[in-house]
């Protein structure tokens, strides 16, 4: 039987931080669930974030994998308009810019009950 | 085992957060560190200009509110104090910490400045190269504010060692602020590699406080945190071996779990096999996260390489005028309206000649994602009636001209769009950083004791 797909937006699945340094900016994307890794090492390229920021001039992203953690690290150069200290925009430091990433849409696999993965909730300490 | 908590994770944290984490220290009887965070590139380079004009001033301005109400418990509890809030002048912080433990009735504390970071007018830029992370960022002209370069953790080290009970530093690596507590408290060697690793892991978890225990976080539906009000800073109980378990201060809000650490492991990270400090290149490509209890993450696994040879510099300028003035379009055709507002301002800078450079956001519409150019704004297609705040920015080395072009947005209330209200403006002087690469013979880390004079 072959998985069915849907697709949602990338945070659904997945949660992220991002931080600047000088005119670099870096978004980790790490999936709330392991299962859900290889949707983000198929879905969540080097190509499609570039293309996220192309606005902006950014022609260089680096991916960075990080399995044991599930997490997946973009550095994006060029992406903040000159950085803290120069930059025109609201943002100067990009901090919202990991929800640029996270609103990307992407291909998941249909829960076994159907539909989206669910929300997740708040983990209790096991 | 040793407790070493976060007291502050940026210049403008909250005041109050230092207290339960202090007490919590407290509480487990054994001594411990508590570090604060306070200075970024700007920060410094606004303590370097305020020290200018002002010989007692440059050091950290909310000093006194985040440790007056937590000196007096740290030195009955043999909590050592590391920060950097010394910024552009470290004795004045300590003479500043000296006032407050006499008012308090501690007596002469043993209070050690690190020295050092501070090259200014002591090295030749044209012999040093700009670090790649700035990339396609113009070289900056005009008068140079000040160099400062990342320390490491070894002056912190040696001043405990030495009987420190407050630290007070300048620029060093931030990670070293807590690096440098655990050297002095376990004796881990130098080139004990993993050992540097591990400290500054804990360090790279501490130093941004709640942003690893809840803080920077919530996201209503998706990661929910208790009490948001009242986040617990966080505290690493460090093992001798150099793993540590991550939690928080007690009878806090917030949350410690695998999702906030991983989120701050990865925090301002760029190749995570080479994540460069002063002290060692940590490899977090090995991590194992654990979570171990409520509130507590198990952290081990960090590598360590050899430190890079060469210390990163901040070099800050005077920059240009930022002018920003807002006005807002609400109801039928709002975004129409303001679109038109745009485009007027943007002719009458053309208009009037004013040679500034000049963005405009649509607040509700596309804000902070768009490029200076306004390229998604051009595409964005819902016309729907809303609420819309125009913010325009203005960049120039002329305060003349920025502050011209401020006026015209206020002129849009009588010659703009229909309907257009609330306008706000400000013009204020920024200063400009960028970073450069020093090699170390040039640099010449140490601590001394404060004097205090009676």
């Amino acid at each position: 039987m072959s998985a069915r797909f849907t697709t949602t937006a990338l945070h659904r699945i997945a949660h992220g931080r991002s931080g600047d340094k000088g005119n670099r900016l870096n978004v980790n994307v790490i999936a709330y669930d392991v299962r859900h890794w290889p949707v983000l090492l198929a879905e969540v390229t080097a190509e499609r974030v570039a293309a996220l920021f192309a606005h902006r001039g950014v022609v260089q992203v680096t991916r960075y994998e990080l399995p044991r953690l599930g997490a997946l690290n973009f550095v994006i150069e060029d992406a903040l308009e000159g950085g803290v200290n120069s930059s025109l925009g609201l943002d100067t430091h990009g901090k919202c810019l990991s929800y640029l990433v996270l609103g990307m849409e992407i291909r998941v696999p249909v829960e076994p009950g159907g539909g989206l993965p669910l929300a997740p909730q708040l983990q209790t300490a096991r | 085992m040793y407790r070493i908590g976060s007291g502050a994770g940026f210049s403008g944290d909250r005041v109050d957060a230092p207290q339960s984490v202090v007490a919590s220290i407290a509480a487990a009887g054994q001594g411990g560190a508590i570090i604060f965070e306070t200075l970024g590139e700007r920060t410094l380079a606004l303590g370097q200009i305020a020290r200018k004009h002002h010989p007692e001033r440059g050091y950290e301005p909310l000093l006194e509110d985040l440790l007056e109400p937590v000196l007096a418990q740290c030195v009955a509890n043999n909590i050592v104090i590391v920060g950097n809030f010394g910024q552009a002048n470290p004795p004045a912080a300590a003479a500043v910490i000296q006032a407050m433990a006499t008012r308090l009735g501690l007596g002469a504390l043993r209070i050690a400045l690190v020295e050092g970071d501070d090259l200014t007018g002591r090295i030749d830029l044209a012999q040093t190269e700009r670090w790649d992370g700035d990339g396609r960022l113009p070289d900056l002209e005009g008068d140079v504010i000040a160099i400062n370069a990342y320390l490491g953790a070894a002056p912190i080290a040696e001043a405990i060692r030495a009987g420190a009970q407050v630290v007070v530093t300048g620029r060093v690596a931030d990670p070293a602020l807590v690096l440098g507590p655990l050297v002095a408290h376990f004796g881990w060697a130098w080139n004990d590699l993993d050992r540097m690793a591990s400290g500054t892991l804990a360090g790279h978890l501490l130093e941004c406080g709640s942003q690893v225990s809840g803080g920077f976080f919530a996201d209503p539906g998706f990661k929910d945190v208790p009490g948001t009000a009242d986040i617990g800073f966080p505290i690493a109980e460090v093992e001798a071996d150099g793993s540590f378990v991550i939690t928080k201060a007690e009878g806090t809000g917030g949350v410690v779990d695998l999702r906030t650490v991983k989120e701050q492991l990865l925090y301002e990270i760029h190749d995570p096999a080479a994540y460069l400090t002063p002290d060692v290149t940590l490899d977090i490509t090995a991590v194992e996260l654990a979570q171990v209890g409520p509130n507590r993450v198990l952290v081990s696994g960090a590598r360590g390489h050899a430190a890079p040879p060469r210390l990163k510099a901040t070099v800050s300028f005077y920059g240009d005028w930022l002018g920003e003035a807002e006005i807002s379009y609400a109801g039928p055709n709002a975004l129409a309206r303001a679109r038109l507002a745009i485009t007027t301002i943007n002719e009458r800078i053309r208009m009037r000649q004013l040679g500034v450079r000049h963005r405009a956001d649509v607040i509700g519409a596309v804000s902070a994602f768009d490029s200076d150019e306004g390229d998604l704004l051009v595409d964005y297609e819902d016309e729907a009636p809303g609420d819309y705040r125009v913010r325009f920015a203005f960049g120039s080395n002329s305060q003349r001209a920025v502050e011209q072009a401020v006026q015209e947005v206020n002129a849009l209330y009588c010659c703009g769009p229909a309907g257009g209200g609330g306008v706000r403006q400000s013009v204020r002087p920024r200063v400009r950083t960028i970073s450069h690469m020093v090699p170390r013979d040039l640099v010449e880390a140490r601590y001394r004791f404060a004097e205090h004079h009676p």
